[in-house]
């Protein structure tokens, strides 16, 4: 009789396979892409399955030019991962092209480059996000506006988002079509209010009409329930999220509390621009974030104050893409400082200095 | 009775418990198998050595093998049969490995030999109860087969606040425990009211989880039954809480310092089994013959526990729970989480064996391939350690095992927790052990680096030593020719530059030996330390290493020694060239010798004081020994004192006669002798070092007694002390009588003193031979008898000598 000869343990947790922790991840978001559709029209699920599509294809040629076994490593669902998280966080008429730069440098840049699935210091897709986002600040700019409050009153129809996407044509002669349904983002709103005080804004940018504020409060409680359900799953743990959103709630808090006039309120900032995405999707990214608990608290709180800080001061109207590869840069050093106490030691250990044992 | 209060430790998991399969047979009881296979090595430690021969007819539970040394176990036959061999047999062992067993054929008549119950035990000492749980081969049941009296003389270190009994039973499958309580509650309790006898713990806890209803019944009826003080403590189920340190945990809140014993912060734990044979043992005179296993998995159509024979081969035992080969993918010793596999069934069941789980493809399927490592922490999570398993593997993968220690890698307990959850099915714990093991090879690497290149050092300091001792005596020899004086002052200047150049040399290499020395004497205590760690932390694959690395060791150091005596004798003669007046020289010479020789025999007054002292504390036997060693030292301190006293009055009188023929000779003598003394004090000190060492371990004075240190102490001071009475006379007869025919007598002295202390070390080897091997000792008796006779004959030769010098010398 030919004995299996492998160390202990012998058994392994049913189910719980790495492309199970993705497919469930891709599952979450549904909520969200649901909201935004709702909202924006079909322009994001016509994104998402272009950054699909880009994702495998790239994916699949890195790996044999790698000499991997492809169909091994397509199973895991991590390239489909990134696709789907690139694909709902650009602006849903961005035109073909961008998704496709983004993703294609995600998964081939950010990712592959580095070793593939697990040796990626950077989150891909906000790499490929941020990337996009620095090259074509345009069309990265052109966020939908809900139907009540854009100068069509209505959403773009499934061809009408086909055609903007896939518009060849100078951006010129499109500029009427999509004006009519484009709007800033609340963020981006508040960022250009200039002289106005935080009310006077309020009252007067279209942007931060009280609709468009709602629709982003849908996608934001959207994103919520998504990340909600993974915590239940037990894929992520709550540390990242809760420390993000209380490190924002913190900052915006106190800037609220020292100058409401200009400041927006932390209600505003935890329910706008990709607040609880980020601190439910991209944050808890686990490849490329901390480890450790201390460490995921210590990591979390960071990109709350960095999102604050770019939010408030930065260039750029949100920053959670910032934000959090600021924060990856850091996630080696902030491991090694936040081991846990082990068992039967009277502190944790710090730092990676061998001689101070115990 | 008061609840415990429950605690909870981090991580953890809920595997499938699959406990009900084996549960549903009652109790089976095997026949017997038609050979048994005891490996001799079925503990934690020295394996224990054979009594008997092949062809011996062995009744049951006879001992067939005893103790060798301090963390070792007996071995006894479990049925009545013939010893058909002693050979290497595959053992149930991860690696596969094969080990030195006894076998026994079954005569099939099951006979048992007379049984001798300790019905005395609440009266007898607490040591005499030990020692007789060693003889009855009792080692710890739960996993690691730790010496279960080691593991009580430990628990003397502190008093115990808690002294616990494992019943958790946390790995899947395993029921084993679980049935031991249902069958034999009362034994149970009973054994561990008499192991609460031997360590008195504040608190007496049975820790179990909550998936053994049965078993809890029956305990807490039991414990109602007869009042007992033993409490039962339910934790909730879930693994490894059956973990030592997770346990304890549990149970009483606190944790087991990294690098410590559950001892170091009061607590005992010992295994319900254990508990069962101790009982057996005290009561019925039984010895660990038998034991409770769990037969199970898809591939066994009867899945049930038995209580079978140790040696029972396991081929045996699947035969008789209806294995289907067939079906069998997976034989596993142990458990699913921390089990391993084995490639035959025909390895026996040894005293550790708590499962023995045939497993079919479908219940235990292959590993998925592994995936990348996606950081999920859900290993972290789990880790009941607190460790980052995802970090310990990052690092394991790139061979940072430096970085992989500071993250704790030791204190995994490799229970596979974090291997069970990884959804990218990274078999992590088996990266740990590789670290583990890279990491301990490295360690002893480091070590044999070392001592290579410590002995090449001591080599080329002693071929230095010796150059310069020829030089020196070159120059002594050119010096003492021309006894004119104006001849000397005037080749003074040209013979001064090399003399002065070799007597600093000397003492530089005296320097440098002596740093080597401490180097190697305190890289021998560290050594011998951490042979002591393995040892308790059972560690068994360091303990054989580490000894081979301590007598490695031991021997540098006894080398350096020895050179170290070497160039401090070449050290005097290099500086007695440098002296320019001929006349005073000697004088000094043999005044800084007897000074010497004072200062030595003054510490060794001290020191045997000390010794004295240390024995009243434990008022170990020797004492008297000691007492007498130290009369003598001061005797001989007396004696020196004298002689010091003496020879600077009268060695002026007798001026420089015939001073360098005697002296190369007499150079030549003592140094031999410094030598011996050398190796003499080195032994001395290692007994005591070692004496020291267990005494640091706790062990109390039986212990001690019962390690041959006491003995190799007294031994290694007897032969100092004849080295040391041999230098004295010497130094007396040198200083007293410089005349060469006294000098004929005084070496004849020396020599029939050296053969009356070859002779008498030689009676004590052999004692001490017959000691280990009964079996030569016939032959080992005449030895002795021989020895004694040499003694005899050395002895009365010594006698008239010494006569006939006393007599020259008082002629004079
Ligand atoms: S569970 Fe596996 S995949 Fe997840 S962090 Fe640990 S080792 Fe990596
Ligand atoms: S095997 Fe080691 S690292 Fe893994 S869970 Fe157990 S203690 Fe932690």
């Amino acid at each position: 009789m030919a004995l299996l000869r492998i160390t202990s343990p012998h058994t392994q947790r049913a189910g719980r396979r790495t492309a199970w922790v993705m497919q469930m991840v891709i599952l979450a978001t549904i909520p969200g892409i649901v909201v935004q559709t709702w909202l924006f029209g079909w322009g994001t699920l016509i994104n998402v399955m272009i950054a699909c599509i880009t994702a495998l294809l790239c994916e699949a040629a890195i790996l044999s030019l790698r000499r991997r076994a492809v169909a091994f490593f397509l199973k895991d669902y991590s390239a489909l991962l990134t696709a789907v998280l690139l694909g709902v966080a650009l602006p849903p008429i961005v035109p073909w092209w961008v998704t496709v730069t983004a993703v294609a440098f995600a998964i081939i840049f950010a990712k592959q480059i580095y070793g593939g699935l697990g040796n990626n210091p950077f989150n891909p897709a906000m790499v490929g996000y941020a990337i996009v986002l620095v090259s074509f600040p345009v069309p990265m700019s052109q966020w939908l506006g809900v139907q009540s409050l854009v100068s069509a009153q209505d959403t773009l129809t499934f061809t009408q988002s086909l055609q903007a996407i896939f518009q060849f044509l100078p951006v010129v002669e499109s500029h009427a079509l999509i004006d009519a349904y484009t709007m800033a983002t609340p963020l981006d709103g508040f960022k250009t209010k200039d002289l106005l005080t935080a009310e006077e804004a309020f009252n007067t940018v279209p942007a931060l009409h009280a609709a468009n504020l709602n629709s982003w409060l849908w996608v934001n409680l959207a994103y919520l329930v998504g990340g909600l359900g993974l915590l239940w799953l037990r894929i992520i743990t709550w540390h990242t999220p809760v420390a993000l959103l209380g490190a924002l709630l913190v900052m915006s808090g106190f800037f609220y509390g020292v100058d409401s006039a200009n400041a927006a309120s932390p209600f505003f900032h935890l329910t706008t621009g990709a607040a609880m995405f980020g601190a439910f999707f991209i944050a808890t990214d686990p490849v490329s974030s901390c480890t450790s608990n201390r460490g995921k608290l210590i990591y979390g709180a960071g990109i709350g104050i960095l999102i604050y800080i770019i939010r408030a001061w930065g260039g750029y109207p949100d920053g959670v893409a910032f934000a959090v590869l600021l924060m990856n840069f850091a996630a080696p050093l902030i491991d090694y400082y936040s081991q846990p106490r082990t068992y039967g030691h009277q502190k944790a250990k710090t730092g990676l200095k061998i001689g101070e044992d115990n | 009775m008061q609840a415990t209060k429950i605690y909870s430790f981090h991580g953890g998991i809920h595997p499938e418990e699959n406990k009900a399969q084996s549960l549903r047979l009652p109790l089976g009881r095997p026949s017997l198998p038609s050979e048994l296979i005891l490996p001799l090595g079925q503990h934690i430690g020295q394996s224990s050595r054979p009594l008997v021969k092949v062809g011996d007819k062995v009744l049951k539970g006879e001992t067939i093998a005893i103790n060798n040394g301090f963390l070792s176990s007996f071995l006894h036959a479990s049925t009545s049969g013939t010893i058909s061999a002693i050979e290497e047999r595959l053992i149930a062992h991860p690696s596969g490995l094969s080990d030195l067993c006894i076998i026994l054929a079954p005569d099939g008549q099951d006979t048992w030999t007379t049984l001798e119950p300790l019905n005395d035990w609440q009266t007898l000492s607490k040591t005499d109860v030990l020692a007789y749980l060693s003889e009855m081969g009792i080692v710890g049941m739960g996993g690691a087969g730790f010496p279960t009296q080691v593991k009580l003389q430990g628990a003397h270190k502190k008093p115990l606040s808690h002294f616990i009994i494992n019943a958790a039973e946390c790995e899947p499958y395993i029921t084993a425990d679980d049935m031991l309580m249902r069958e034999k509650a009362l034994e149970l309790i009973l054994g561990i009211e008499i192991l609460q006898h031997l360590v008195e713990a504040d608190k007496v806890v049975i820790g179990i989880e909550d998936n053994k209803p049965a078993a809890i019944d029956a305990l807490t009826s039991m414990i109602k039954q007869r009042d007992s003080k033993v409490q039962v403590a339910v934790v909730p189920t879930k693994y490894p809480s059956g973990g030592e340190k997770q346990l304890i945990q549990l149970l009483t809140g606190k944790e087991v310092p990294s690098g410590q014993h559950p001892a170091d912060i009061g607590i005992l734990c010992h295994n319900v089994g254990t508990c069962v044979a101790v009982y057996d043992a005290i009561t019925f005179g039984k010895p660990l013959i038998s034991r409770f296993t769990t037969l199970t998995g898809d591939a066994l159509k009867a899945p049930q526990n038995v209580e079978v024979l140790l040696g029972t081969p396991v081929s045996h035992l699947l035969e008789y729970a209806d294995s289907e080969p067939k079906k069998l993918s997976r034989l596993i010793m142990g458990g699913p989480m921390m089990g391993f596999t084995l490639n035959s069934a025909a390895v026996p069941i040894v005293k550790t064996s708590n499962c023995i789980l045939a497993a079919s493809k479908k219940e235990l399927p292959p590993p998925a391939p592994e995936q990348a490592c996606i950081r999920c922490g859900m290993c972290e999570q789990a880790c009941p350690a607190s460790l980052l398993p995802q970090q310990l593997l990052w690092f394991s993968k790139s061979q940072e095992f430096e970085k992989a220690e500071h993250h704790n890698l030791f204190d995994c307990i490799e229970c596979g927790a974090c291997s069970y959850v990884c959804p990218s099915s990274i078999p992590l714990v088996q990266y740990y052990r590789h670290s583990k093991s890279s990491i301990r090879e490295a360690r002893e690497a480091t070590v044999k680096s070392d001592l290579a290149k410590q002995r090449f050092e001591a080599r080329k300091a002693r071929q230095d030593a010796e150059a310069a001792e020829k030089e020196a005596k070159r120059l002594a020899r050119q010096k003492a020719t021309p006894s004119k004086a104006a001849e000397k002052k005037k080749a003074a200047p040209a013979k001064a530059a090399p003399t002065v150049a070799a007597a600093p040399a000397a003492t530089d290499e005296s320097k440098k030996l002596k740093v080597d020395l401490a180097i190697g004497k305190s890289k021998l205590k560290k050594l011998q330390k951490q042979l002591l760690e393995a040892q308790e932390n059972e560690h068994l694959e360091e303990i054989s290493n580490l000894q081979l690395q301590v007598t490695e060791q031991e021997k540098a150091v006894a080398l350096l020694e020895e050179q170290l005596a070497k160039t401090a004798e070449a050290a005097p003669t290099a500086a007695e060239a440098k002296v320019p007046k001929p006349a005073p020289a000697p004088v000094n010479d043999d005044i800084k010798k007897a000074k010497i020789d004072l200062a030595i025999a003054k510490a060794a007054v001290k020191k045997v004081e000390k010794a004295l002292k240390k024995a009243e504390e434990i008022q170990a036997p020797e004492i008297e020994a000691i007492r007498q060693q130290l009369k003598e030292a001061q005797q001989r301190a007396d004696e020196l004192e004298n002689a010091l006293v003496n020879p600077a009055t009268t060695i002026p009188k007798t001026e420089t006669t015939a001073q360098a023929a005697p002296s190369s000779v007499d150079a030549d003598m003592t140094k031999k002798r410094k030598i011996d003394l050398a190796i003499a004090k080195a032994g001395v000190k290692k007994a005591e070092k070692n004496i020291q060492l267990l005494k640091e371990q706790g062990k109390n004075e039986s212990e001690i007694e019962a390690s041959e240190w006491p003995k190799k102490l007294i031994e290694a001071q007897e032969k100092l002390a004849v080295l040391e009475a041999e230098d004295t006379t010497d130094t007396v007869a040198k200083s007293q009588a410089k005349a060469e025919p006294e000098m004929d007598l005084a070496n004849q002295i020396k020599k029939e003193k050296i053969a009356v202390a070859l002779a008498k070390a030689q009676i004590n080897k052999l004692n001490k031979r017959l000691e280990s091997a009964p079996e030569d000792a016939d032959k080992i008796n005449q030895d002795i008898a021989a020895t004694e006779q040499r003694l005899q004959r050395a002895e009365a030769l010594l006698a008239t000598l010494i006569h006939s010098q006393t007599n020259t010398q008082e002629n004079r």
